[in-house]
């Protein structure tokens, strides 16, 4: 008989218990339970989160994959396919920053390669609590160092990514990672385990103990006694991952492969049950075959590790030699355990006698889904009253405190860890609004980018949602690319508060409405609810992660001044909006007010204008504005150039000059272009109607700003640059002793 | 004229030097198995950068052991074309085939990053195409680059002429920010005696196309070229181009000969 305190270590309700019975038509054994116990946690069975997840658009025209496999894939012409994926990994970060940032990358990488796809690349976004507490650069280096030692030892560049502090994640770190591969159309596979009589082959690490109840962890709040938990965080093995895609590789083109799944969340279990039911098969297992680190490991833990590294094959019985051979050549286990069968139940064997025996579709599909309740918070309006502060005297020097707020300044010291460079496609640095690679051979190329605002989120979720999208797309147009696909990480507190279930709702249907509009369709990605630590939920926070299409390489602008005298132009339009924006959190301290308005039509048009003129090789620099304003892309573009270019530029709305310079208004681009080009680019936003206009030029060594004849800012760049390069260093400089 | 990359399990860079030598530069290029004794015949073999069997226990340690190495010592004695990108150059450190070791980058932290680097020799087989004092832009990726040698051994290689390329600024000046990883005498690339083995640190082969942003790394393989063309003839360099098969943007499967 399971007792509630068995119910309660498993995350179970008596309910969802009573569910599961009817379901066998009988008590569930322990190690039965822990199967249905991970399988219908929220982390793999998305109970909470489900209905909502309907709403995103799942169709469009490059789509080939869409939610419900290991990864999304888009067809991008000439015979190639990019699969791409996002995963959190931000419980597991928190307790054990190194290896749970490592097993983050290498979870994200095994779901693209078990697809077929080669990684090309890898963004991550990461949010953390200020630096000043030494608890919160404790986690940032060691997350940091995790995914450069796994990253760069499996091969992959880490090409871009976000880095976002607040207080807000001081005791929940988030760590999403987003990865990217490139595989022959032709050459896809699914995790199916299709022909009954077919073999079950275990590949790859051997099982441990390590990472039991690792998915059930991520479906919980952390409390104090969340630093027993370490022992459930799981640890990498980046050169064993390296090994096994090469041979996975290598038995796909060979064709030695049925149907394959990785071992992430919930290890043997989830790949055993999910291949098994989107085949309508069933699976029999011998477990005393499946290779073991440790001795006098029970059925229980066996099923449930999450030891890292490992895949799941379902080959043709006269193809698993060839197979074999191959991961041998590689140095890895290659065992078979198992067979399809035709009864749609997962029967495993122990010691020879029958240890589960349960239906793979009652794990798989009828996980119960709970439209939970949801209900505004009463803060949303608090907020949302708000009146301006009155402006500083002193804007030269806010503006110098702007470019060293850590959300803002450089973020070298992290992308320099990683290896960004090897593959040899990376165009574009770390550090611009998208990386972009090329694609050898081809005039074409691939952008992607990751974003999310939190704090416009948490004033106004569906807004917060809409805006992620259109400035992840804008971030894509500045590359001069076309959006073509979305994945997401979706990152809130404990979904059964209405007022979290309410963000949660609105944010979705801000993104899915953002999408339908960009149409782009959602591709998957990953819930992660819990996101709280002794009762304080986290901002909520939806990352975007959008990839597009780079028509001709030759043509991506760069991400900093190129030259002087070059005309800096401003695509759309400048107004009085200061809500929510990082000038009014960092000087003022206020978190308040709405974030700025979004007009779809007009955000559109915009992006379209500056992709034309990319596209017609009229443009030198692009940069997108967001956080910090005007002011601050102009800055970040003079940082950027590699010839340290300043800039002067002339402004006469009749606007807060505050708001004119670090106000957030969206559908803004700037531009340069050399002058002869300048009349092509006005003309072609008039016929777009797109406000376009000349603010400026390139070149001296000031950076400096006119409003109404008065200059309100002038800094010489190599003292602004210092702020913005020093910022994040300074906290974790090594004092000489 | 025949170049071989060794692939050991970890190579990272393998595909990536593949792509160099024979799409951008036009050479014959084989990938040589680090299980095989066969080296098939290349004038060249270059050990890439990666990380070995994960560079567990220490970068390089455990590839020394693999049995491609025996023939790879064999060659170097014979006075056979030997460059260590990176790994390749912990992997040359630890076989004893260039003396000196590796410590951690002196922040301690990996660095991928752009650098400069000054060529000391120009008269080697690895750097005759560029002028002595010249400056090249290439970039690092490791963690493990900070070269070391005990004064006696210092002063022999700098006497030898032995260092090949050092840390610099963009203006070729010498200095301790310059200076990434914080190697002895800002050493990024050494020879041995008998100038037919160099390891690197830089990554040329990151360093060969415009749109990567700098193609000073050409420089270093055109040297090789042109070192070999002098000692094994001009090759098969035309009949190579005809039968090269099309660029793809997704690398061969590496290992399967």
């Amino acid at each position: 008989m399971i007792d509630d305190k068995t119910l309660l270590d498993h995350n179970l309700t008596r309910e969802e218990y009573q569910l599961i019975v009817k379901h066998l038509g009988r008590e569930p054994n322990l190690t039965e339970l822990g199967i249905f116990s991970v399988m219908w946690s929220e982390h793999c069975g998305y109970k909470s989160s489900r209905v909502h997840l309907k709403k995103f658009p799942t169709r469009g025209k490059f789509l080939i994959q869409g939610p419900g496999e290991n990864a999304g894939v888009m067809d991008i012409g000439d015979d190639l396919a990019l699969v791409f994926k996002i995963e959190s990994h931000n419980h597991p970060s928190y307790l054990e920053p190194y290896q749970g940032a490592a097993t983050g990358v290498g979870g994200i990488l095994r779901d693209i390669f078990t697809m077929g796809a080669r990684p090309v690349a890898v963004l991550d976004s990461l949010r953390f609590g200020p630096l000043d507490d030494p608890k919160n650069r404790a986690i940032m280096d060691g997350v940091v160092s995790g995914i450069s030692g796994y990253g760069n030892s499996f091969g992959v560049p880490t090409v871009g990514g976000e880095v976002y502090f607040h207080e807000c994640y001081s005791l929940n770190p988030l760590v999403n990672v987003c990865c990217i591969g490139l595989a022959r159309k032709d050459k896809l596979f699914l995790a199916r385990a299709q022909g009954v009589g077919n073999a079950v082959i275990y590949v790859g690490a051997k099982t441990g103990r390590d990472g039991i109840h690792g998915a059930t962890m991520a479906s919980a709040e952390f409390g104090e006694e969340t630093e027993h938990k370490r022992p459930n965080v799981q640890v990498g093995d980046p050169f064993k991952e390296k090994l096994l895609l090469e041979a996975c590789l290598e038995a796909m083109a060979k064709d030695l492969i049925v149907g394959i799944q990785d071992m992430g969340a919930a290890g043997l279990t989830c790949s055993t049950t999910e291949m098994a039911a989107k085949a309508g098969t069933g699976m029999e297992i011998n477990l005393d075959l499946v290779p073991q680190r440790e001795a006098g490991m029970n059925p229980y833990e066996i099923m449930l590790s999450e030891s890292q590294e490992r895949m799941l094959i379902v080959a043709e019985p006269g193809k698993v030699e060839a197979l074999q051979k191959i991961f041998s050549k590689w140095d890895l286990d290659a065992v078979v355990i198992g067979k399809v069968t035709a009864d749609g139940q997962l029967k495993a064997y122990f010691r020879n006698e029958l240890v589960i025996d349960i239906p793979v579709k009652a794990v798989v599909d009828l996980c119960p889904a709970y439209r939970r309740p949801a209900r505004m918070p009463a803060f949303i309006n608090k907020v949302a009253r708000w009146r301006q502060p009155e402006m500083p005297s002193d804007l030269n020097q806010v503006f110098l405190q702007l470019v060293a707020s850590p959300n803002i300044a450089d973020k070298e010291w992290v992308f320099r860890q990683y290896d960004h460079m090897v593959q040899v496609n990376t165009m574009v640095l770390p550090g611009a609004d998208a990386a972009v690679l090329r694609l050898k051979g081809l005039k074409k190329g691939l952008a992607m980018t990751l974003d999310g605002n939190s704090l416009y989120t948490f004033l106004n979720p569906r807004r917060g949602g809409q805006i992620a999208v259109a400035e992840a797309c804008r971030n894509l147009a500045c590359a001069g690319a076309t959006p073509i696909g979305v994945t997401n990480c979706l990152n809130f507190g404990n979904p059964e508060k209405p007022e979290i279930m309410w963000q949660f709702q609105q944010a979705v249907e801000g993104i899915a409405e953002a999408c339908r509009q960009f149409d782009i369709p959602v591709t998957g990605g990953n819930v992660s609810f819990y996101n709280e630590t002794e009762g304080r939920p986290i901002y909520p926070t939806p990352v975007l992660g959008i990839v597009g299409l780079v028509d001709d390489t030759a043509r991506v602008p760069s991400a900093g001044f190129q030259g002087a005298g070059e005309t800096i132009i401003l695509l759309g339009e400048n107004k009085e909006e200061l809500g929510g924006s990082e000038y009014l959190r960092l000087i003022f301290s206020e978190e308040k007010g709405q974030p700025p308005a979004l007009n779809f039509a007009l955000e559109k048009r915009v992006q379209e204008c500056c992709r034309l003129a990319i596209q017609a090789g009229l443009v030198r620099t692009a940069h997108d504005l967001s956080e910090g304003g005007l002011a601050v892309a102009l800055a970040e573009c003079s940082f950027r150039s590699p010839k340290k270019i300043g800039f002067e530029v002339r402004l006469n709305e009749a606007l807060r000059t505050d708001a004119l310079l670090f106000g957030e208004s969206q559908s803004r681009i700037i531009i340069t272009a050399k002058q002869k080009d300048v009349r092509k680019i006005l003309a072609l936003a008039r016929k777009m109607k797109v406000k376009a206009r000349v603010i400026g030029r390139t070149g001296g060594r000031r950076l400096v700003i006119w409003h109404k004849k008065k200059k309100v800012v002038d800094q010489p760049l190599e003292l602004a640059y210092r702020a913005w390069k020093k910022a994040i260093p300074d906290y974790f400089r090594v004092k000489k002793i | 004229m025949k170049f071989g990359v060794v692939v050991f399990p970890g190579s990272n860079c393998d595909y990536d030097t593949f792509h160099a030598l024979q799409n951008v530069m036009g050479l014959e290029t084989v990938f040589l198995w680090h299980k095989d004794h066969d080296l098939q015949g290349v004038d060249c073999v270059v050990l890439p950068g990666g990380f070995s069997y994960g560079d567990y226990l220490r970068s390089g340690a455990i590839a020394r052991f693999s049995p491609i190495m025996t023939e790879v010592k064999k060659f170097a004695a014979a006075g056979g074309l030997v460059l260590g990108i990176c790994n390749g150059f912990q992997i040359l450190l630890e076989a004893g085939l260039l003396p000196g070791a590796m410590l951690r980058n002196k922040n301690l932290k990996f660095l991928c990053q752009h650098v400069y680097i000054r060529v000391e020799n120009s008269r080697t087989a690895f750097s005759q195409a560029a002028r002595k004092g010249q400056v090249l832009q290439i970039p690092i990726a490791h963690f493990d680059g900070n070269y070391y040698a005990s004064p006696e051994l210092l002063s022999e290689l700098e006497r030898n002429g032995q260092v090949v390329f050092r840390y610099c600024d963009e203006k070729g000046k010498l200095s301790e920010e310059a200076n990434v990883n914080g190697s002895i005498n800002s050493i990024a690339g050494l020879i041995n005696r008998q100038g037919n083995v160099l390891g690197m640190m830089p990554h040329p082969e990151r360093a060969s196309e415009k749109i990567l942003g700098s193609q000073d790394g050409k420089i270093i393989f055109q040297s090789m070229i042109n070192y070999l063309e002098k000692k094994v003839g001009p090759g098969r360099k035309k009949a190579v181009r005809t039968t090269r098969p099309a660029i793809s943007p997704l690398p061969p499967l590496i290992g399967t000969f």
